[in-house]
């Protein structure tokens, strides 16, 4: 059976960008030990001589005429921004401070 | 009139016993009267409705040549982007966003005149079976309002079942077109997997996401199919042939010599009595109609429950991470020095609900390193062979049936405590989204224990979408001959205001 700490949802909540309390970090790990042994049925047929399916269809490298057509506006990309400043998004500090 | 079907609808347009506005109007209506029962709709687009009938009201009227189903109404699953209209996704994340694009399904739809409700309630980002999950409250099942109309598409069910639109699109990851028709006696189809195009289809897992329609025949199911499906440059994965012949095929319904494969192993230990009951009695007329019966064996399926979820939940670990509160959606903690990671964290606390949080973290730990192999590795090992199950069960047989579900609808709140539960009303659905073939689920009536409705389904082969329409008429076709009158006819009267 495997299972999940406390700590180690909290490291993935961290990976994924949600933080979590600790009442959900702890309902998750008790959750994550069932579904994880559900799902770790697959393992019971995944034989080394069976190709991974990544995707229905048998598809490489699909291309498209290189033609201009029309885009999105500037006014129009930035209609749903939480934020914006002289046609661009602001966004939060993204580097720390030097 | 609100209880005719799509091609009765658009016949009396074109005679011009009714006009386009009319006919909206009247949609509209039994939607204001009805809908704070059923809360199928997330958003209805009044104006913008009437608008467009009356442009098409125009056009008719100035002799243009129409589309078969121009003119005739119908609901917009909310996970489909629809230019100026919002688009939630049943997630407070995307709450009052409106998108500046139309998606390929919408252009096709206003190119077809096919004049658009509203938005329709879903399971937030189509995760779950019982539209449970929105964050905007359940939808209720017109057949018995405590009860879940399906998921996720719930709210396109429900609104063609409640009369409130006859026609809906719906986006099926692992049955949320086919489960929501199965439960309240409507038609869903899944097409073959890059039929329809997914541009503009808010991604839960790429490489399971269809959309396809809904509707409560088999006919009218395929003339929408029709007006949507076709390659489109936009979506890299849409296949470039030719669309199945679908309304031909259900204006056939012929089944003489056709092969259909029971499958053995989605039926027996696990399902409702009635829903068996049901299936069995599908099965002779379809043989009575002169198909050819057999039993197929596909070992593999057992094992796609677990497959699909560690696949759909990584893919959606990826897909839904562009909710980060940049550049649309909604935005939390952005305070003076606050940090873009903070931001991010706090936007999807508040943003997200619990089953979208569950999934994000699972697909995140089955795609981190050390656990690649064992779970993702091994899911994708599973859909080759789940595919090559298909594949030899197809060469014994021209399409594959079962139940659509192993129950009718539950209780709203009966199952949402636990997901395993939850997960297992996917079970009979989810092997056509993992070799990407096409599936339908049509009415085969209502279990006799409870008077609720069971779905039949059919899967036929990629590209050969045509196959189920064939069959989903002919089935269609003897129940209605057995019946009297369309299973519809039964569901009760809706108090309304």
């Amino acid at each position: 059976m495997t299972s999940l700490s406390r700590d180690d949802v909290a490291n993935l909540a961290r990976l994924a960008r949600i933080e979590m309390s600790d009442e959900e970090l702890v309902n998750l790990s008790k959750e994550f030990t069932v579904i994880l042994d559900a799902v770790a049925r697959v393992q019971e047929v995944a034989g080394a001589d069976v190709a991974p399916t990544s995707h229905p269809l048998p598809l490489r490298n699909v291309f498209r005429p290189d033609v201009v057509v029309a885009s999105l506006t500037p006014e129009e990309a930035l209609s749903g921004a939480p934020s914006q400043e002289e046609s661009r998004f602001r966004v939060p500090q993204i580097l720390g401070e030097e | 009139m609100i209880r005719n079907s799509a091609a009765e609808m658009a016949a009396k347009l074109n005679t011009g016993e009714i006009t386009s506005v009319e006919l909206t109007q009247l949609h509209l209506d039994r939607i204001a009267s009805v809908d704070t029962d059923v809360h199928a709709f997330l958003y209805v687009n009044n104006e913008g409705a009437l608008a467009q009938a009356a442009e098409v009201d125009s056009k008719r009227a100035a002799g243009e040549k129409m589309s078969p189903l121009a003119g005739v109404p119908l609901a917009l699953k909310d996970v489909m982007t629809q230019k100026g209209v919002p688009t939630t996704c049943g997630s407070k994340i995307l709450e009052g966003w409106r998108p500046p694009y139309d998606s390929t399904v919408v252009t096709n739809l206003k190119k077809n005149g096919i004049v658009i409700l509203g938005k329709t309630n879903m399971d937030e980002f189509a995760m779950g079976s019982s539209t449970e999950n929105s964050a905007y409250g359940p939808t209720h099942n017109p057949w018995d309002l405590s009860r879940i109309p399906g998921g996720s598409g719930g709210g396109s069910s429900a609104a063609l079942a409640a009369f409130e639109a006859p026609l809906a699109i719906g986006t099926d990851t692992g049955g949320s077109i086919r489960q929501p028709a199965a439960v309240t006696g409507t038609v869903g189809v899944k097409p073959t997997y890059g039929g329809v195009s997914r541009f503009g289809l808010v991604a839960f897992s790429s490489s399971l996401d269809q959309a396809g329609p809904c509707a409560r025949t088999v006919l009218d199911a395929a003339l929408l199919h029709e007006a949507i499906a076709g390659h489109d440059p936009k979506d890299s994965t849409s296949i470039n042939a030719p669309v199945p012949q679908v309304v031909a095929a259900a204006k056939s319904g012929d089944v003489k010599g056709m092969k259909i494969g029971v499958v053995k192993e989605l039926n027996g230990e696990g399902y409702q009595s009635g829903v068996r009951t049901r299936f069995e009695e599908s099965l002779e007329l379809l043989a009575a109609a002169g198909a050819e019966i057999v039993e197929v064996s596909a070992p593999n399926f057992e094992y796609a429950l677990a497959a699909y979820y560690l696949i759909a939940p990584s893919e959606c670990s990826s897909n839904l991470a562009r909710f980060d509160a940049m550049r649309y959606g909604l935005r939390v903690g952005d305070v003076d020095g606050a940090s873009a990671e903070s931001v991010m964290n706090l936007t999807r606390e508040v943003g997200f609900g619990r089953e979208v949080k569950r999934r994000i973290i699972l697909g995140t730990y089955a795609l981190s390193s050390g656990y690649y192999d064992a779970y993702y590795g091994s899911a994708q090992k599973v859909r080759t062979l789940i595919t090559q199950d298909f594949n030899k069960a197809f060469e014994k047989c021209d399409v594959m049936v079962s139940p659509t579900c192993p129950t009718t609808a539950f209780k709203i709140g009966e199952k949402s405590n636990d997901p395993i539960a939850m997960y297992l009303n996917d079970i009979a659905t989810i092997p056509v989204n993992m070799a990407g073939i096409g599936g339908m689920s049509l009415p085969a009536g209502l279990a006799p224990e409870d008077g609720l409705p069971v779905g039949f389904q059919i899967m036929a082969p990629a590209m050969q979408d045509d196959r189920m329409y064939l069959v989903g008429a002919a089935l269609e076709a003897a129940l209605l001959s057995k019946w009297g009158a369309p299973l519809l006819s039964k569901i009760p009267a809706l108090a309304g205001k």
